[in-house]
């Protein structure tokens, strides 16, 4: 891997994809081996924006490493409150740390933060944009669960904001996935996801059902359709109790169909799918610490 | 009449550039994108809506006492494509060119996406991928398509 940051899963190639994902493998199968990797490595962490699962798996992943974090803290106890901008903040803390973690609510302000720091610096989340370590970990849990060849996904929910699937979209086009689209027509991918979409050759194809593609699908990918996309509640109900499932929704589907969420959920998966075969969402948290030691490991000198 | 003739509505410049066969109504953008307000002093002549063969209705645009170099007039492609520019000294035209679609406009247009980073108040210019239908923010992805005189990020 030859990346200084990693902001967008549009830089990932196949060749990427596979380095990280097997050196992710080498680190669950045996991850005491890399206890001292970074023992001398700070990761400053800068959560613009509430984290839980993103921020903790980061840090735990760095301390596996042998390292430590550096962390912000909230918004409001930060210099940011008194409105310096993020340009300064960067360049301010690279100076602490080895390597930096940016979660913002704006879309292309990792981009920017990284055209001002030379450590590297991966991209956490931006606004409605790319989350691209969110993918790596998704991918790693396809790859374990239904393998990359003659993939058929299916991913449900808020395609319009919802970052992961943006994502995760581009990355699936690398390993020439059939995609299928289920959401509202109001939540339907924007234009410049599907523009790259169709650059890339994709297959894709969207509905507004899931019962019409259901059995079809290796994999389910459900995110959640969050009330403020909607004008009022009452609509909010309405369309969003259309893509929930259950345990008796999946009776359709394949036996060995992966149901995939990247947390946090509400009500989108009923807690009956949990008891199933089918629901992976746990490990699939659980994968974000192997794989984002991996990538850690890999932008910090490791696979020297 | 011919092209002359229009030319001579407004006066000749001794030094400076010509954008000629710009798309009618467009002048007063074309301005706005090279940053031309008149504070600098400089004699600036506008003729708009002039009859042309090419283009139906054309302005023309003169700036006295600056050359224009290829990479401040490649912008003006994104919304005068058939613009020409002649470089004068001394009331003759010593250069004549034309736009050239540029790869990449820097600090020229505003993203539409009021969550894009560019619109903060961060220190960097806003800069766009230039395709073959639009252009295409480089930190948000935002696509624009149509009206792109409308983007112009006001000075």
């Amino acid at each position: 891997m030859r990346h200084d940051h990693i902001i967008s899963a549009k830089q990932l190639s196949r060749g990427d994809i596979e380095t990280v994902l097997d050196h992710a493998a080498d680190i669950a199968a045996d991850p005491g081996a890399f206890a001292d990797r970074h023992s001398d490595t700070l990761l400053g962490l800068l959560f613009f924006e509430p984290s839980t699962r993103t921020k903790m798996s980061f840090t735990t992943a760095m301390k596996r490493l042998g390292g430590d974090i550096v962390d912000m803290g909230s918004v409001e106890s930060s210099s940011v409150k008194k409105g310096e901008s993020l340009a300064d903040t960067v360049r301010v803390v690279e100076g602490y740390t080895d390597a930096l973690v940016l979660r913002h609510p704006m879309e292309g302000s990792a981009k920017m933060a990284s055209e001002f720091v030379d450590v590297p610096l991966v991209n956490a989340g931006d606004g409605a944009g790319q989350h691209p370590t969110q993918t790596l970990l998704d991918l790693y849990t396809i790859r374990e669960n239904a393998g990359f060849d003659d993939l058929t996904i299916g991913i449900m929910g808020d395609l319009k904001y919802g970052r992961t699937v943006h994502s995760l979209a581009h990355a699936l086009t690398t390993v020439d996935a059939r995609q299928h689209f289920i959401s509202p027509e109001s939540l339907q991918l924007p234009r410049s996801v599907r523009y790259d979409l169709h650059e890339a050759g994709a297959g894709i194809r969207e509905h507004t059902e899931l019962d019409e593609i259901l059995p079809e699908l290796d994999v389910l990918y459900v995110t959640r359709i969050q009330a403020e996309r909607f004008p009022d509640e009452g609509e909010y109900r309405e369309v969003a109790g259309q893509y929930q499932i259950d345990a008796a929704t999946l009776d359709a589907a394949k036996d060995d169909l992966t149901v995939m969420h990247p947390l946090p959920r509400v009500d989108e998966i009923a807690h009956d799918v949990d008891e199933t075969t089918h629901a992976q969402y746990f490990q699939q948290a659980h994968n974000g610490v192997p794989v984002r030691m991996a990538l850690l490991d890999l932008m910090l000198g490791g696979d020297q | 009449m011919s092209d002359n003739d229009q030319q001579l509505r407004v006066s000749k410049i001794q030094n400076g550039t010509v954008i000629d066969h710009i798309a009618g109504g467009q002048a007063l953008n074309v301005l706005a994108i090279l940053g031309i307000d008149g504070t600098s002093g400089d004699s600036v002549s506008v003729a708009m809506n002039m009859p042309s063969d090419r283009l139906g209705h054309k302005d023309v645009v003169k700036v006295e006492g600056r050359e224009l170099s290829q990479d401040e007039v490649d912008v003006l492609s994104l919304i005068a494509p058939a613009a020409t520019i002649n470089i004068i000294r001394d009331y003759e035209v010593v250069e004549k060119g034309r736009v050239e679609r540029p790869s990449v406009v820097e600090g020229v247009l505003e993203c539409p996406n009021h969550n894009c980073i560019t619109t903060e108040d961060e220190p960097v210019d806003s800069r766009f991928a230039v395709g073959d239908d639009g252009v295409r923010c480089e930190y948000c992805d935002t696509i624009i398509r149509d009206d792109l005189p409308a983007h112009i990020l006001a000075e």
